[in-house]
């Protein structure tokens, strides 16, 4: 048995351990104890169970499907860059959250403008990808890179033109931010979905490294595994986007840090990216929230700042 | 048994061939003959159905090759490419036990038949020192047999090579053929692209020579490749072999 995947399985539990324990307020062990056995302080309880159990829960959920998708995308598009805002997806999003914003509606109409660009995005990809010979990878990343620009162009205009007061929410969001993030539980559906589904591809995955044409040969029908594969990743991109903002970094550095570690086989792979993502990012948006308590930082910068170094020490360790 | 009927094969808006009628029997050894660009990677890959053909029909035991399901067709006919990807993360036996997917595809147990089966190609192609190296720090000869050996672990009927001996020394080219010729002893379909006459003559039944603009003639290799229709096949002079020349006994 190799080490890495028991690692990466067993930092589950303690990440969301952590990310419960620790806060803006300070809870003794034996307060935490209590307020998980559902005894004690009401306050308590509620910091555990109303607030910070959901977070950690959105942040595992998040990271997880974010992984997950870059997992999905590097395989699919046969390029070690791809991550889930290469999509244009999380753009997409993106350019509706903030348009939604500059008119000041409520949260529910945000998340219904940011899941109307995301599917904006996802639906043109497809449409210009999918041809008469089947799927094209270099439309799918030419496609994608794209209209990420183009929102991009659209977020720089409002962010320009928005009232100063809310240049900042804009820019959270835009970092990535799990403050606002509510029910985890349409995530972590999605997510279980998403990996099931992924997983049964995982055999499927492997043959397609190398080549379409032999993958074919050897009875992979390689249309329809790239369009539930690519599929499975826009979901898991929307659903994170919807939840956490645009969140880089994670679905781009998880997957190599498992390669990096000998894990190559998409069974162990895939599930094993949605529980690292998941982790680190939970374990990141509890950073968010303490280091500079009782302000928040963007959670979306603090997996820039852990993801570079150690992706580079791997890097370098590796060479 | 792979038969196509009026044939006919284009790439890149030329006709490469036309009107072919060809029957692949169980037990046969064809060598596929033709010059640089003359459609012998076309016609492989349009009847391992991996590309439509422009006209005619390719039929695997009667049936269309296109009303087949993959997963089926990958159990009957194992296709050799001329190019592929040349990097792969794992060891020589995790490439090559690839081959096992159109037979096991469980993520849970272990085939320890398939393995048992890898290793002996692996070892019928010299590579069984190899197995646990990586592939990709194969040389290109290596390399070249790690891939032959997954299509035969593959263990489909008809087997389809492009170019099997490129980049191989002339003891593996000799090895190759005599590996594909027990396949066809064993009752296998082989049909190999080959620019060797001389393996052609010495090991296969049967030849398909490709001419220019879509012209085929096919038969028995010893009717098929005489000097005239093969200076006629590849445009040049060509005279008997005489000092300097080899071939492994």
């Amino acid at each position: 048995m190799k080490v890495a995947p028991v690692l990466v399985v067993a930092l589950v539990p303690a990440s969301l351990a952590l990310a419960i324990a620790f806060g803006s307020v300070d809870l003794g062990p034996a307060q935490l104890a209590d307020a998980l056995l559902g005894r004690g302080d009401e306050i308590a309880r509620e910091i555990v169970w109303g607030v910070r159990a959901p977070r950690a829960l959105a942040g595992f959920a998040c990271g997880g499907l974010l992984a997950l998708a870059g997992a999905l995308l590097q395989v699919l598009l046969r390029n070690p860059l791809a991550d889930p805002t290469i999509l244009g997806v999380s753009g997409g999003a993106a350019a509706g959250a903030l348009g939604a914003m500059l008119l000041g509606v409520g949260a529910a109409a945000l998340n219904l403008a940011a899941l109307a660009g995301a599917s904006i995005a996802a639906g043109a990809v497809f449409a210009f990808s999918l041809g008469r010979s089947g799927w094209n990878p270099y439309r799918v990343l030419l496609t994608g890179v794209a209209l990420a620009s183009g929102f991009g162009a659209l977020v720089g205009l409002m962010l320009s033109l928005a009232p100063s007061s809310q240049v900042q929410g804009m820019l959270f969001w835009l970092l990535g931010d799990l403050s606002p993030a509510g029910d985890p539980s349409v995530a972590l559906v999605v997510l279980a979905a998403c990996v099931a589904l992924a997983f049964s591809q995982s055999a499927a995955l492997d043959v397609l490294i190398l080549g379409e044409d032999k993958a074919r040969s050897l009875g992979v029908a390689v249309t329809r595994l790239q369009a539930i594969a690519f599929g499975c990743a826009t979901l898991a991109t929307v659903a994170a986007v919807l939840l956490g903002g645009s969140i880089g970094f994670v679905g781009l550095v998880v997957p190599h840090l498992l390669r990096l570690s000998g894990i190559h086989r998409h069974g162990a792979l895939l599930p094993l990216s949605a529980c690292l993502g998941g982790s680190l990012l939970a374990l990141a948006d509890t950073l968010a929230r303490t280091a500079a308590a009782p302000a928040e930082l963007p959670v979306g910068v603090l997996t820039a700042a852990i993801g570079v170094p150690v992706l580079l020490f791997l890097l370098g360790k590796l060479r | 048994m792979l038969e196509a009927a009026g044939l006919g094969v284009s790439a890149g808006g030329r006709e490469l061939v036309r009107a072919l009628d060809l029957s692949l029997a169980p037990g046969a050894f064809w060598s596929l003959l033709g010059r640089n660009g003359s459609g012998k990677t076309s016609l492989i890959l349009a009847l391992g159905g991996l590309r439509a053909p422009q006209s005619g029909t390719i039929a695997l035991d009667g049936i269309a090759l296109a009303a087949h399901r993959r997963g089926e067709l990958a159990r009957r006919i194992a296709v050799l490419l001329q190019d592929e990807e040349p990097d792969f993360w794992g060891s020589v036996l995790d490439y090559v036990m690839l081959g096992r997917y159109p037979r096991s595809r469980s993520a849970w147990s272990r085939d320890e038949e398939g393995a048992a089966a890898a290793r002996h190609w692996l070892a019928e192609l010299d590579l069984a020192d190899r197995a646990a190296q990586g592939y990709r720090t194969l040389s290109g000869g290596e390399r070249q047999r790690a891939r032959i050996a997954q299509v035969l672990l593959q263990d489909a009927d008809i087997l389809l090579l492009d170019e099997p001996l490129q980049h191989l020394d002339l003891r593996h080219q000799v090895q190759v053929m005599r590996t594909l010729s027990g396949c066809a002893s064993g009752g296998k379909t082989v049909l190999a692209a080959l620019h060797e006459p001389g393996h052609a003559a010495r090991h296969c039944g049967f030849a398909v020579l490709l001419y220019d603009a879509g012209r085929a003639s096919l038969g028995r290799s010893s009717d098929m490749l005489t000097q005239a229709n093969l200076e006629a096949l590849y445009q040049c002079r060509l005279e008997a072999a005489g000092t300097g020349s080899f071939l492994p006994s």
